[in-house]
Formats: structure tokens, C-alpha cells, sequence
């Protein structure tokens, strides 16, 4: 189009790279900048293929909302496997406001994806093979119905932003790791918002190049991820779950984690029954109950907001807390609520 | 892409350039770039400078600040209440060439998050023009320059690039107020302090007013999500703003919900709203309003949400299959004492609670008005700064008195013609008496007392009454006509909301004279082309249009078009004005 070549010969392989990526940014440059009708089409003719995903939530921390790609005309949808699917009535809604009742067709425990089925005809539909894989630095949109902003025959919200990275996913929700170590997309665009699970991540000319991941937090470094599963995963993942191949049952959860509230200075009562109530027998000296101002007797009934009623809650609760988040917690102290905060969880407390 | 290579100029140090190039394009000036790429660049970097010299940094001391956007030359400019609300009434504006200018508080509008101020020092701001921000679409280029975390201490502001992420969205308000309808959505980060900035588009037009963003678990810092009030939003109260007014946002007096079948249907209504006057009904189905169809709750919220208080809207509704439309009147959000308590129950909240649950402290007492604006400020209620409104209110009159300046003449006005039918008709309106004659018969008006006691003639809700109030407008001006005080800007044809891109607005002064309260609009050009006279409040009031004379005196009409209700009155069509220069004697009979 705009470019032109010449000399090609004299260049040497450095040069090339270097030419080959004005060429990219310059391309990219008088795409975003001047034609402005090119994005918005491309935009508009994506975003009918992103469907709104309503079922089970709605309580605190936890929506009821995410979002998912429709990848066949028969409606085959695509989404992550949450907490929202986990509901009896799951209803997709169209960019144009069509509202359907959703069938769960599939899961995959590994990458966590569902698919879904409505009963539409003739639906506007990703081709999953289309797109060749990204490579760092180019171009992307991010769809998806984030903070569930749009209701209705709204459109979902659109994010642009560049491929950072493309690496190994090592990631955690809460305290359990991410099953997945595949290779996923690292987006330099904010994706990692409640509703944001499922949408569409999609290249410059609009064909689907990932799925937008659940909310996760890199494993490392506790940082909140902003990824994507690459299209050729999700593809797999789609094909074997409609053959039923991928169905498997979830990792077998092995002993519930603990944490135990030795290392935040805490020293409960002794565990003598089922359900001994976790009353504080003693508090270390300088430890962080200590200047979180926990004395004997305390009776602690709740960690970050969770209710807990024995001293083995106490030790699952804070087990659910990761690691170098707040830890606060509240306690009845003569007839009378307390919140104190003993600051970041520290690592360990595996008794 | 291969196939897709440039030359760089010059050898040794041609690579690097180039790899400095491909991360930073603008760096790119050294190689052989394409002129439409160089030109889409110049176009980005001077539609930055544009918005950036419009941008205002705003001080409000201890309690923060925020940005603002200037939108005139002689310095009013656009924030957000939540910004100006810790200020009070003066406040230091940085502008991007590094200096510092004393502004005043103009007028508020709580509910929308929109406040206008006024700086003062020049009377050639840089300034950012209102576009049409309906024309905005999802993907477009857009950009934000403020203030985000106060950084701006040379006063230069941030500029942080995005795209349209949606629009016509809505975001719910905190009680009542601070409600974001029909909004902007974009992924140009908007942080804390970016509030009250302008949003721009990609020629450096003002598209909103960014001053909301989402915010979750990762605190009060961008997440690729935030929001800007739209043009046309703030356009629709500019007007009320500048007259220095608490501004209250509409209701429609009416809450619809969505049935089984998805249609949005009246769920409540107030027998006492105007919708309910003008034929609402509970479970009638709403097509559209004000222009704009609805389709869902939403819909109806983003519409609602965008317009002031007072306006006249279309409503297309429709029951049993049956398509029905009608002109409705919004009433106000708030009652007028409830906003004011808001505002003020707003500051104190801001203060929050002081530890150990004492009592908080009396607020301090306001430091004195610098000296650059003290002049420009005047404390009354209902209004935010009622100095701006005089100067509202004298800049409309004497666009009257220049437009009406020879039909000022005291003494008797005579008009006579025909009506739609043919049959003739004559009004004389004076310092005494307003008399009009119909075929159907003659009614007087006694114009010395008070005109609520007879809205003559029969049928018209008052006709007479607001003749003679015009003609003592005309004659008197405003600031000696009762309490008469600059209302706001309201649609020149409310009948045509929605069919046009930007709605054409005029100004309107309000009116308590004589024990009757009216309304006049006011064009562009000084003429007077509505009247609206409430004999009774809450009422229906008796509407006048009046159309130009094209020749003749100057301000008479040409045609009288008064209607009362859902009902027209009748058309007058003015064949003759006369001005007698003595009231000519009361006649013993009519004829």
C-alpha cells in the first residue's frame, strides 16, 4: 500500500529486522491513525460474535457475569469454566439484545473452558483456525463485557493494546495454582477485570487470536495477569470437548490447604474437639497480632470478611488468603465486634 | 509484510535509527517515511497541543484538586462537581503554559458530576470546542489531558492515549446524584485527578468530560476502564451552568420496567406528572424519548439522564398495538431545598467522620475571596453563583431591547387579523388592560392587578396574561419585570428532539410578576418566540409561540399560535400592529 522497496540486496540480516519492524509500526501507525472508519467496522463485525454470560453469583467477590465467543453458526460458545456456569439457568445475550437460554455442553478442567450451546440459527461466528499466531508486538483488540457495563443489545466494551509476551501461564487464584502451563498471550492491556473471562481477544482485521483468561495472578509475583489463551489452545480445547474427550473430572483436591496462625503470632486454643471455637489463648511478643493489638479471649469470628467457626476454618481461611495480602480479622471481644489487621500474609505456614 | 519495506537514508547508523524508529515513531522524522504517515502524525501531535493548551489544572488546596477544560476565550471552563466540591467557591487553575489563574465557581450540576468555573486575567483563553459527541464510534482515537495524581506541578498536563471503548453507556449514580448516563467509555487511562478533564477526539475536539472510571481490586488506579460525561450531555446544561444556577436533572415522573416480552413498560406513574396529563399510562409501552428509541431500561436512563429539568420532550408510546405521542414536560429530579441540602451534606461527608466519633468539628470558616474574583461572586438560594445569572439575565435583555427597540413605545398595542377560519380577530394590550376580541366573543383583562385570577380568554389558560407580561418585558426589561431571573437553554422545537445531529438551544428567562409565573424564550437574535404562563403552578401552563414579523415593527409576530393542555387555542395571523400612544377609552359595549 504505502511502502515501497529497493536496495533489498545491501541489507544485511540487521537490517532487515530493523526495516521489517518500522515497516510493522509505520503499517500499524496508519492504521490506527487515519482510517477511521477500518477500526470501528472491524470492531463492530467482532463484537457481534461476543456473547454476555449471566448464570450463578452475584455475592460478594463473586459475579454473576463473564463473557464468551460464539465459534460455530449452530451456536457453540466458548467461555471460561467458572462459578457463573455453576447455576441451573445460564442465559447468553447477542450484541443485537437476543436473549438465550444456554445448554453446558463441555468442560476442560486443564484449561478451563466450557462450551456452551443456545439454540440460535445462522449466528454471527469466530472461525477458530483463522488467525495466525501473534507475534510480540503486534496489534490487538481485547472484547469482552467487563464490570458487566453493558446490558442488553449494548455492545461489550473494547480494549486495544499489544502482545508483551508470549510464555509458559504460572499462575494462581488465591492460594490454588492455575492448572494450565501452556503458553498464553501477555496482554499490555488491562483485561484482568471481573466480566472480562471469556471475551474475545482478536488481531487487526478482527479474526479471534485468544480467549481472555479467568482472573489470575502470576504465581511469582502475586501481579494480577492480563492473558489470553492462544486460539490454537482454544481450538484443542473446543475439539475435544465436543468429543467428549475433555470431560475429565477435576484434579482430585488433596487435603484442603491450611495455613496456620502460628506465623502471624496467633496461638489458639488447644484443638479439642470437632469444632473447638477459635479463642485466642496467646499472642506472641512483637509478632503481628501483637501490634494488630489481639489479646487472650479474643474470639476470633471471621478472616478477610469470611466467617469462621472453628479453629480448623481459622486455618483453611487464612490458607485461602495469598500470600503478602491484608489479613484482617475480626474478633468479639466483651460482647463487642473488633476488626484488626495483622498486615500481609506471609509465606509458609504449612504446619 | 515482507514485501512492505522502507529505505533508510544514509548507511552506519541507518539500523538503529530504524529499530529507534519502529519503538518510538515519533523518531521517525530521520527516514524515508511515507508523507500520509507523517502527516497523520502531524495531525495527532497538533490536535495534543490543542487539547493540552485547553487543559486547566485545578488547586483546591488541602482537599486535592482535579483538571478542568476550557471552553470559551473569556475562560469558563468545564470540571466536575466531585472536583470543585472540597474547593468552595475560588480556586487556582494552572493552565500548560505555566501559569496560574484565580477562577470562581460558576454553577453546579451535582447530579451529572458537571461544574462550571470561571477564570479570570484573560480574555483570550485557549479553549477546546464542544463537538458532536453522538458521532463518536466504538474504535475511534481518543485522548485525555488532566491532572492524573496531581502530577502537573509545572502545570503541564498528562496526556493519556486510548480508544473508545463503548458509548451510550450507563454507569449508576450514588444516590442521587453523580449519575453517569450516556456516557463515554474509553481505555485511556483516567486516574484519580483526571477528573474534570477534557476527553478529546483525533482533530482535538472536546468529546466529554472524563470523571468516573471502574475501579476494583486493585485500588483506585486505571484498569483500561473509565468514562467521560458526553458533549451533547453537558451542551444541554451549559446554558443553566452559565446562568449560575444548581442545576437538577429530569424525571419523567414515571418507572418503566422490562416485561416477559422484553418490551420496556410504565411500571408506576405519578398521577400528579405531566406525562400523566399528556396520556401515559401504567403498562404502556415506551417507543422512544426525546428522539431516541428505547429499547431497554437503560435505553430510557441514558436519555433521561442527559437532560435538565423543565424541558419539554417527545414521548412515543404505544398501548394495545396503538401508536401515541405526545410532548411531555420533565419535572425535576430533586425538589430544589433536597439538592441544596445534597450539595451541602456532600461537603461535610467529605470531611469525614472525625476519629472517636466526636462530633465533627465546625467547618471552618471560609478564608475571603481573593481579590481577582470576589467581585464576581454573589451567595443566594437556589443558585450556585446568582451573579453569573444577572449577567446572563442583562446579556438576553439587551438582546431584546435591541431587537424590540422601537416597538417599545408605551401607550396601547393594537394587533388585528384572521384566524385559521378566516373570522377576524383584534387584541389591544396596555399599562391597563389587555382586551382581546374573538368571534366566539370579548374578553378583558385587568393588566394593573394581579393575573391570576382570570386566565382569559376562556379556553386559552391564559392568552391575555401572557401578551400583556410580554409586552411589559418588551417595554420594561427584564430586571424591572417582577422577579425575573435567566432560566437556562432549552430546545427551540422540542417537537423535533432526535431528528437533528445537535439540538438547536435558545435561551429562556423565568418570570414571577403579578401573581403569575411565566416563561420567555428567547432566539438568538433577540426576538421573543415563547411565552409559557402558569396562572396556576403545576398546572398546565397557556403556551404562546410566537413567529417574526417578517416586515413591519420590529419583535411583533407574525403569527400567535396558543395552545393550552393537549388542546390548540388558535393561530392568530397578525395583518396590522398599531401603537396608539394613548390607551384609547374603555368601550361602553362591545360590539
Amino acid at each position: 500500500m504505502t511502502g515501497r522497496s529497493g536496495g533489498r540486496s545491501r541489507w544485511n540480516s540487521w537490517r532487515m529486522v530493523g526495516v521489517a519492524m518500522l515497516a510493522a509500526a509505520v503499517h500499524a501507525g496508519v492504521a490506527s491513525w487515519t482510517s477511521a472508519s477500518a477500526p470501528g467496522e472491524v470492531i463492530a463485525a467482532a463484537a457481534r460474535k461476543v456473547v454476555k454470560v449471566y448464570g450463578a453469583g452475584g455475592v460478594r467477590g463473586l459475579e454473576a457475569y463473564q463473557s464468551g465467543v460464539i465459534v460455530s453458526p449452530e451456536g457453540h460458545v466458548v467461555t471460561v469454566m467458572s462459578t457463573v456456569l455453576d447455576a441451573e439457568v445460564i442465559d447468553c445475550v447477542l450484541d443485537d439484545g437476543r436473549r438465550y437460554r444456554a445448554t453446558l455442553k463441555g468442560i476442560d478442567p486443564e484449561r478451563e473452558l466450557a462450551v456452551l450451546t443456545i439454540e440460535g440459527e445462522e449466528l454471527p461466528a469466530f472461525v477458530l483456525d483463522e488467525a495466525d499466531p501473534l507475534a510480540v508486538g503486534s496489534r490487538i483488540y481485547a472484547l469482552s463485557n467487563l464490570f458487566g457495563v453493558a446490558v442488553g443489545d449494548e455492545r461489550v466494551s473494547v480494549q486495544h493494546g499489544v502482545i508483551a509476551a508470549f510464555v509458559p501461564l504460572a499462575a494462581r487464584r488465591g492460594a490454588y495454582e492455575a492448572p494450565f502451563r501452556g503458553d498464553v498471550y501477555i496482554l499490555d492491556c488491562t483485561t484482568n477485570n471481573p466480566g472480562s473471562p471469556g471475551g474475545a481477544l482478536v488481531d487487526r482485521q478482527g479474526r479471534l487470536a485468544g480467549l481472555l483468561g479467568k482472573e489470575l495472578r502470576a504465581a511469582a509475583s502475586g501481579v494480577w495477569l492480563n492473558y489470553a489463551l492462544p486460539a490454537s489452545e482454544v481450538a484443542r480445547s473446543y475439539r475435544q470437548m465436543l468429543a467428549g474427550e475433555a470431560v475429565a473430572p477435576p484434579p482430585a483436591d488433596a487435603a484442603p490447604a491450611v495455613f496456620d496462625p502460628l506465623a502471624l503470632g496467633v496461638v489458639l486454643v488447644p484443638d479439642l474437639l470437632d469444632k473447638t471455637p477459635p479463642f485466642v489463648e496467646s499472642v506472641g511478643a512483637g509478632s503481628a497480632a501483637a501490634r494488630a493489638g489481639l489479646v487472650p479471649d479474643d474470639l476470633l469470628v471471621a478472616v478477610n470478611g469470611r466467617a469462621v467457626a472453628s479453629r480448623a476454618a481459622v486455618r483453611q481461611a487464612l490458607a485461602l488468603v495469598p500470600e503478602g495480602d491484608p489479613v484482617r480479622v475480626t474478633v468479639v471481644r466483651k460482647g463487642a465486634l473488633v476488626e484488626c489487621d495483622l498486615g500481609p500474609r506471609p509465606a509458609g505456614g504449612r504446619p | 509484510m515482507c514485501s512492505n519495506r522502507f529505505r533508510v537514508r544514509g548507511s552506519g547508523g541507518g539500523y538503529a535509527l530504524a529499530l529507534i524508529a519502529a519503538v518510538l515513531p515519533v523518531a521517525v522524522q530521520g527516514a524515508d517515511v511515507p508523507e500520509p504517515v507523517l502527516a497523520a502524525e502531524r495531525g495527532r501531535i497538533e490536535a495534543i497541543a490543542r487539547g493540552a493548551q485547553a487543559a486547566v489544572a485545578i488547586f483546591a488546596g488541602e482537599a486535592g484538586g482535579g483538571s478542568g477544560v476550557l471552553i470559551s476565550p473569556t475562560g469558563y471552563a468545564l470540571t466536575n462537581f466531585h472536583v470543585v466540591q472540597p474547593a468552595g467557591v475560588a480556586m487556582k487553575c494552572g493552565l500548560s503554559d505555566g501559569r496560574v489563574h484565580d477562577a470562581i465557581l460558576v454553577g453546579l450540576d451535582p447530579t451529572g458530576d458537571v461544574a462550571l468555573v470561571k477564570l479570570v486575567g484573560r480574555d483570550d483563553f485557549p479553549f477546546a470546542e464542544l463537538t458532536d459527541s453522538d458521532l463518536v464510534e466504538v474504535g475511534d482515537f481518543c485522548y485525555a489531558a488532566g491532572n492524573p495524581f496531581l502530577l502537573a506541578t509545572d502545570l503541564r498536563p498528562s496526556i493519556s492515549a486510548g480508544i473508545v471503548s463503548g458509548v451510550h453507556r450507563y454507569q449508576f449514580p450514588a444516590g442521587t446524584i453523580l449519575e453517569y448516563a450516556d456516557c463515554l467509555q474509553v481505555d485511556a487511562a483516567i486516574n484519580p485527578g483526571n477528573s474534570g478533564g477534557g476527553l478529546f477526539d483525533a482533530r482535538g475536539r472536546l468529546i466529554g468530560v472524563n470523571g468516573r472510571a471502574s475501579f476494583e481490586k486493585r485500588g483506585r488506579v486505571n484498569v483500561g476502564v473509565g468514562y467521560a460525561i458526553s458533549a451533547n450531555q453537558l451542551r444541554n446544561f451549559l446554558g443553566f451552568l452559565k446562568g449560575g444556577r444548581l442545576v437538577d436533572h429530569a424525571t419523567l415522573g414515571a418507572t418503566v420496567a422490562t416485561d416477559e416480552d422484553g418490551r420496556v413498560v410504565v411500571s408506576d406513574i405519578l398521577e400528579s406528572s405531566d406525562a400523566y396529563r399528556r396520556g401515559l399510562r401504567y403498562d404502556d409501552e415506551i417507543v422512544s424519548l426525546a428522539g431516541r428509541p428505547v429499547r431497554t431500561v437503560n435505553a430510557l436512563k441514558n436519555v433521561l439522564g442527559t437532560l435538565p429539568a423543565g424541558w419539554r420532550v417527545p414521548v412515543v408510546f404505544r398501548r394495545s398495538g396503538r401508536r401515541m405521542e405526545a410532548l411531555v414536560r420533565l419535572a425535576g429530579l430533586h425538589r430544589p431545598t433536597e439538592l441544596a441540602k445534597l450539595v451541602a451534606a456532600d461537603e461535610a461527608e467529605q470531611k469525614g467522620p472525625s476519629p472517636g466519633g466526636a462530633p465533627p468539628p465546625a467547618r471552618p470558616k471560609p478564608a475571603p475571596l481573593p481579590d481577582a474574583v470576589k467581585h464576581l461572586y454573589e451567595a443566594r438560594n437556589g443558585f450556585t453563583n446568582h451573579h453569573f445569572n444577572i449577567l446572563e439575565r442583562d446579556r438576553v435583555a439587551a438582546g431584546i431591547a435591541a431587537s424590540a427597540a422601537s416597538a417599545a413605545t408605551a401607550g396601547a398595542w393594537v394587533m388585528s387579523g384572521r384566524l385559521d377560519s378566516g373570522a377576524p380577530f383584534r387584541i389591544e394590550l396596555s399599562d391597563t388592560r389587555g382586551v382581546i376580541d374573538l368571534p366566539t366573543g370579548t374578553s378583558e383583562v385587568d393588566a394593573t392587578g394581579e393575573l391570576d385570577a382570570d386566565p382569559g380568554p376562556p379556553g386559552s389558560g391564559g392568552m391575555l396574561a401572557a401578551l400583556l407580561l410580554w409586552r411589559r418585558l418588551l417595554l420594561e426589561g427584564p430586571a424591572r419585570l417582577g422577579r425575573t431571573s435567566y432560566w437556562g437553554m432549552q430546545p427551540r422545537d422540542p417537537a423535533t428532539l432526535g431528528e437533528f445531529a445537535q439540538v438547536d438551544l435558545v435561551d429562556v428567562l423565568e418570570t414571577a410578576a403579578a401573581a403569575v409565573e411565566a416563561r420567555f424564550a428567547v432566539g438568538a437574535d433577540g426576538g421573543v418566540i415563547g411565552i409559557e404562563l402558569w396562572p396556576v403552578p403545576d398546572a398546565d401552563p397557556c403556551e404562546v409561540r410566537l413567529s417574526p414579523l417578517a416586515e413591519g415593527p420590529p419583535g411583533m409576530p407574525a403569527v400567535i399560535e396558543v395552545r393550552h393542555g393537549d388542546a390548540l387555542f388558535g393561530t392568530f395571523h397578525v395583518e396590522d400592529v398599531r401603537f396608539e400612544p394613548v390607551a384609547p377609552q374603555p368601550p361602553g359595549e362591545t360590539s
